[in-house]
């Protein structure tokens, strides 16, 4: 049944949870879809000859509906809208929740290309390499306009915006290549701008992973990915270091545990904070880049509110490169499991 | 004066009704073009607060002042000579217009010397934002707000002092009476809504 | 037949009702000596032209020239598109047809269009008055309107622009094309839309006749009232969001830029406030017409009149508040999107109760095929399409597959095409024998008709299927595997053009060479009806008063009283 749903409806193969997940909606939805509007054109069809006009100026008398009706005509389809809502914002919600423990890969989006880096220093041009049958979560950016990712076999997609991190999860069900297109306008070659999503067994995907940080180029399925590139030894720790470093962000922050104009960024990923405003909410990678972007927004408890915004002023690597870094700052007591993934 | 009314009403009534009908319309829509920057301002001061804490510091709050006094003033003289028209004194109606456009006039006057303040300072929107002494984050954005709504206010001072010069000439013919003063009525409305669009600008750039 | 069968109706139909023959009013019929075509010869009779059926055909002439023109670059685009292989234009030269193909269609025919021509036209004269409120601002509006069509004109000539029609920042601001001045072409469009909204709605509160009450007050004047409270509301954010991007793009200061602490995200919302009830601006008004030529055609009076009228008042108001169901992909929050999506089922709640009430029409009433009939049968199959993958596509984990691939496209073409157009060449034809005195002939109106509906099939449900295999929109080359899907809608788009070229050719031919229709060709108990067709010069020759409602078919047809 479902893959005679899925072919007529031409949707491509189901290669991630969330596929399996939102494809029987689709095919709910998209059922009654045509059965009702067949229905009401077939409907209006039939009255189109039932009732053709019979005699000369036939006269014809208002119909008014009994209440049963009205109630029908307005609470049916109010029924069966929000029913489809009701499961597909649960998806929904399914969807923009990533599990606690994801791959995290960074993608930069560029006039017309995408980067994937991983926070341990490997990256690539144009191709995903994911494992199977782990969550992976893609944490976005554009240098220049705004591009988004959409992986059909997936069925997920999100806006890649410059200024801002936007993140995008799965977790990949079958063993495969898949296309990734850019579907947010962003001029000449914006066809163009495609990639793909290697889908591999998770043991090959480690082996590939390490002999990637070790410099050695790809060894596996034999064909070799165009763009591909074996990445230098700076990973995206020191790569952090080294930013914060020249911005000065070591002014007002320690990485030892003391406190100083700011908080430490020691054991900092992972912490509840208490803020000023008497919320709490753990410092997670989307808080950190937003205590970068737009620091006001949530003070800590205990410190002014006196950093400046980075809004612009970081790149979209450099922003990731700082998170990364502030997530290998561990002491030994630290709750949490370690910073690499 | 004998009441005129185009062929396609009922009547006079239902022209006078129409037309003020059409104003409010008019002026509702006025209402949202500004709603649509306030939206921004909203949004990019609760960015920023700092930069537009700082940007309106820099600004010359009494030049402020005084176009805000100037403009009720204004607002004043047109409600009176609206007055004035429908107790048939032209005359009175005639001056008090003139009174309203010189207030106008010194609106505009002031707006451009602070314009070129800016100008010299380098307090500009976007890349053109030079001054050396604000730093803080997001601080041209306020300029660039600042621009676009003073900008598109002073526009609308000139359509309004417009539409007061264009109410003055039925005045100085002595042609406004009892139930005849449609046109003072409305272009007084639309001056009304240029000045209550100012007195929302001016604390929230200049005070703030 | 015998003549106490048709009681008072002289003008009710013949035999042609019965037998299909394409004739319905009595032979013999003089077209009227004096009327507001013969009122004034000169071209500068027209020019300025303060007589709101004039100025009708003004917007006819402009927007049919606007979509005979987006018709075009569709043409080019679907051509473009038969391969993955650059066939017609470069990469660039696509991305400019298709924005163009864009701001025309929207800013230019839909949503001047049904306004501008039936409701400038039909308004007056269903509310049995002389003219629309404000005559000298109604021309005035269509000059403004000619401004902004001539800004966006140039900027084609010299190259057009090429960030789709929805100008997204930061593209649109550092896009090297003609941006500029086709923002400013939109943002004095905007003003034209805005003085009829206002005209509209005054003329409905201070021009209605004697006895005509709200609720007797034809459903085409209601949704025309719906409309421009949407105009008036919408249009001027609109007005303010295109003004800053373009004065962003004369100044090189932009207020979305991200690189100064700008948001772009920012630019969507103000955007789509305007833009999705713009939508409701484009389809309202077909709304209106479908409800008046099912009643005509039906020969029944609407069931369900206040439920549809409520309807109109519904959709314009819950329009306002839908906005982010455009971006549920943009990264604003998971509560935004929810609250954005259920808010969207009520739009197609109300949408539903209007489909069941044109439907219910029908039923038990005395139908005369004819062709404005066929494209509302046409219509009712889409707008429940549409209407529903509308709904589907606000389900928002559907949303994410679908988000700017082709299945949007097929979307909203389905409500822009299959409904709105539709509705409009209902009216067309309904109205043909109104505006010029004279029937198109019936027969070609059908294979038209028929061609039509079967071309815009043949050309947007492969988009959807298009859009399920995961194709992105405003793309120029694709993969192979969309092949086929494409080439079918481009044969399907050549069809469609064929149809359109054929109902263009006949009605001119029919401006002169028609039947003469009479006063009232389809025995329409319609108010606009009640006088001469084409009507004088001021409508009507005594004021007529209004005793019920409209298309009330359960007494005869009076004859042609007023004019």
């Amino acid at each position: 049944m479902n893959d005679f749903m899925r072919n007529l409806l031409f949707l491509p193969e189901q290669a991630s949870t969330f596929a399996h997940r939102v494809d029987r909606l689709h095919y709910v939805v998209i059922g009654t879809t045509v059965l009702a509007a067949l229905g009401v054109g077939t409907a209006g069809l039939a009255f189109f000859w039932r009732y053709r006009i019979r005699t000369h100026g036939q006269l014809t008398q208002d119909v008014k509906a009994p209440l049963w009706l009205e109630a029908l005509i307005v609470g049916v389809p109010l029924t069966v809208f929000l029913a489809w809502f009701a499961v597909g914002f649960s998806d929904f919600v399914f969807f923009t929740s990533p599990p606690k423990k994801t791959t995290d890969i960074y993608v930069e989006g560029k006039q017309w290309m995408w980067k994937f880096a991983y926070p341990e220093g490997p990256n690539a041009i144009g191709t995903l390499r994911v494992p199977a049958g782990r969550p992976v979560r893609l944490l976005m950016t554009s240098r220049d306009v705004i591009h988004s990712v959409f992986i059909p076999a997936f069925r997920t997609k999100m806006d890649v915006v410059p200024g801002r991190y936007t993140q995008l999860w799965f977790e990949a069900t079958e063993v495969g290549r898949y296309p990734l297109f850019c579907t947010e306008y962003c001029g000449m070659s914006h066809s163009m701008m495609a990639g793909e999503v290697v889908v591999m067994p998770p043991a090959e995907f480690d082996r590939w992973f390490e002999a990637q940080k070790a410099g050695r180029p790809a060894v596996q399925d034999g064909t070799p990915v165009v763009g591909e590139r074996v990445s230098l030894p700076a990973d995206l720790v020191h790569e952090g270091q080294r930013v914060s470093a020249q911005l000065g962000c070591f002014k007002c922050h320690t990485v030892n545990g003391e406190p100083h104009l700011g908080p430490t960024w020691l054991d900092l990923y992972g912490r509840v904070s208490k803020f000023q405003d008497g919320t709490e909410r753990v410092a997670d990678e989307a808080y950190l880049t937003e205590s970068m972007m737009d620091p006001s927004a949530h003070v800590v408890a205990g410190f002014a509110n006196m950093m400046p915004t980075y809004r612009g002023r970081l790149q979209g690597p450099e922003a990731a490169a700082l998170v990364e870094y502030i997530k290998s700052l561990r002491s030994a007591r630290a709750p949490g499991e370690g910073a690499a993934p | 004066m004998a009441e005129t009314h185009a062929h396609h009403f009922p009547d006079a009534g239902v022209q006078r009704h129409a037309s003020l009908l059409g104003m409010w319309l008019f002026l509702s829509t006025e209402v949202l073009l500004f709603a649509g920057l306030f939206v921004a301002y909203g949004y990019y001061r609760f960015l920023f607060p700092g930069a537009f804490a700082e940007g309106s510091r820099a600004m010359h709050t009494w030049l402020g002042l005084a176009n805000t006094v100037v403009l009720i003033a204004s607002s004043f003289a047109v409600a009176l000579a609206h007055h004035a028209a429908g107790a048939g004194r032209n005359r009175t109606t005639f001056w008090l217009l003139v009174a309203a456009l010189a207030a106008g006039v010194f609106f505009l006057g002031v707006k451009a010397v602070e314009y070129v303040e800016h100008f010299r300072a380098g307090e500009l929107p976007g890349k053109w934002f030079t001054h050396p002494g604000m730093k803080a984050p997001g601080i041209s954005l306020f300029y660039a707000v600042y621009f676009l709504a003073t900008g598109l206010h002073a526009l609308h001072v000139v359509v309004g002092m417009s539409l007061l010069a264009w109410a003055a000439v039925p005045a100085w013919k002595r042609r406004y009476g009892p139930g005849n003063v449609g046109l003072v009525e409305n272009a007084g409305l639309y001056w009304h809504l240029v000045d209550l669009v100012w007195i929302f600008l001016f604390p929230l750039l200049y005070l703030v | 037949m015998r003549p106490s069968e048709t009681g008072t109706g002289s003008l009710q139909p013949d035999e042609s009702v019965l037998t299909g023959a394409p004739s319905l009013h009595p032979s013999g019929e003089i077209f009227p000596a004096a009327h507001y075509l013969n009122a004034g010869t000169r071209l500068r009779s027209w020019l300025v032209t303060v007589d709101h059926k004039r100025i009708a055909v003004l917007y006819l002439v402009s927007t049919l020239t606007a979509l005979f023109l987006g018709g075009l670059f569709a043409m080019a685009v679907r051509v473009e598109l038969v391969g993955p292989e650059p066939n017609l234009v470069d990469a660039v030269g696509y991305n400019r047809l298709f924005t163009l193909h864009g701001v025309v269609m929207v800013f230019f025919f839909m949503i001047p269009a049904i306004p501008g021509i039936f409701g400038n036209f039909m308004l007056p004269l269903m509310l049995g008055a002389k003219d629309v409120a404000f005559p000298r601002l109604n021309l005035l509006s269509w000059y403004v309107y000619v401004v902004g069509a001539a800004f966006t004109l140039w900027a084609m000539l010299y190259g057009g622009a090429d960030t789709g029609w929805t100008f997204y920042t930061p593209y649109s601001t550092i896009t090297p094309t003609k941006v500029t001045p086709i923002l400013l072409g939109i943002f004095v469009t905007g003003f034209s839309s805005i003085l009829t909204g206002l005209n509209f709605i005054v003329t409905i509160h201070t021009l209605r006749g004697p006895g005509l009450t709200w609720m007797r007050l034809p459903l085409f004047a209601w949704a025309l009232y719906g409309t421009s409270i949407i105009q008036l509301l919408a249009t001027p954010v609109l007005g303010l969001v295109v003004l800053a991007a373009a004065l962003g793009h004369i100044f090189a200061f932009d207020l979305f830029d991200p690189a100064r602490g700008g948001d772009p995200v920012l630019f969507q919302h103000l955007f789509w406030f305007y833009s999705h009830p713009a939508v409701y601006i484009m389809v309202l008004p077909a709304f209106g017409v479908v409800s008046e030529t099912v009643q005509a055609f039906g020969r029944k009076i609407i069931f369900g009149y206040r439920a549809v009228a409520l309807a109109t008042a519904g959709i314009a108001f819950v329009g306002f508040f839908v906005w982010g169901h455009h971006m549920f992909v943009s990264s604003q929050s998971t509560f935004d999107a929810g609250a954005f999506g259920v808010l969207t089922m009520l739009v197609g709640v109300f949408t539903a109760i209007k489909v069941f009430n044109w439907v219910g029409t029908l039923y038990k009433g005395a139908i005369v095929w004819r062709t404005p009939l066929l494209y509302v049968c046409g219509f009712l199959y889409f707008v429940v399409f549409g209407g529903m993958t509308g709904v589907a596509v606000a389900t928002v984990s559907l949303d994410v597959h679908w988000h700017d691939t082709y299945f949007v496209v097929a979307h909203f073409h389905f409500i822009m095409v299959g409904a709105t157009l539709m509705a409009f060449l209902a009216g067309l034809h309904y109205w043909f024998p109104k505006m010029f005195g004279r029937t198109y002939p019936e027969g070609w109106g059908m294979v038209a008709g028929a061609l039509i509906i079967l071309g815009f099939n043949a050309t947007f449900v492969p988009q959807f299927l298009l859009g399920n295999m995961g194709m992105p929109r405003r793309y120029y080359t694709y993969a192979e595997q969309f092949r086929t899907l494409n080439v079918a809608s481009t044969f399907g788009a050549t069809l469609l053009l064929f149809g359109f070229l054929l109902v263009g050719l006949y009605l001119l031919l029919s401006l002169r060479g028609g039947k003469v229709a009479g006063p009232n060709p389809w025995g329409s108990k319609g108010f606009e009806w009640l006088t001469q067709s084409p009507p004088l010069e001021h409508n009507f020759r005594t004021q007529p008063t209004f005793h019920g409602p409209p298309h009330d078919y359960s007494t005869p047809v009076e004859e042609n009283l007023h004019g």
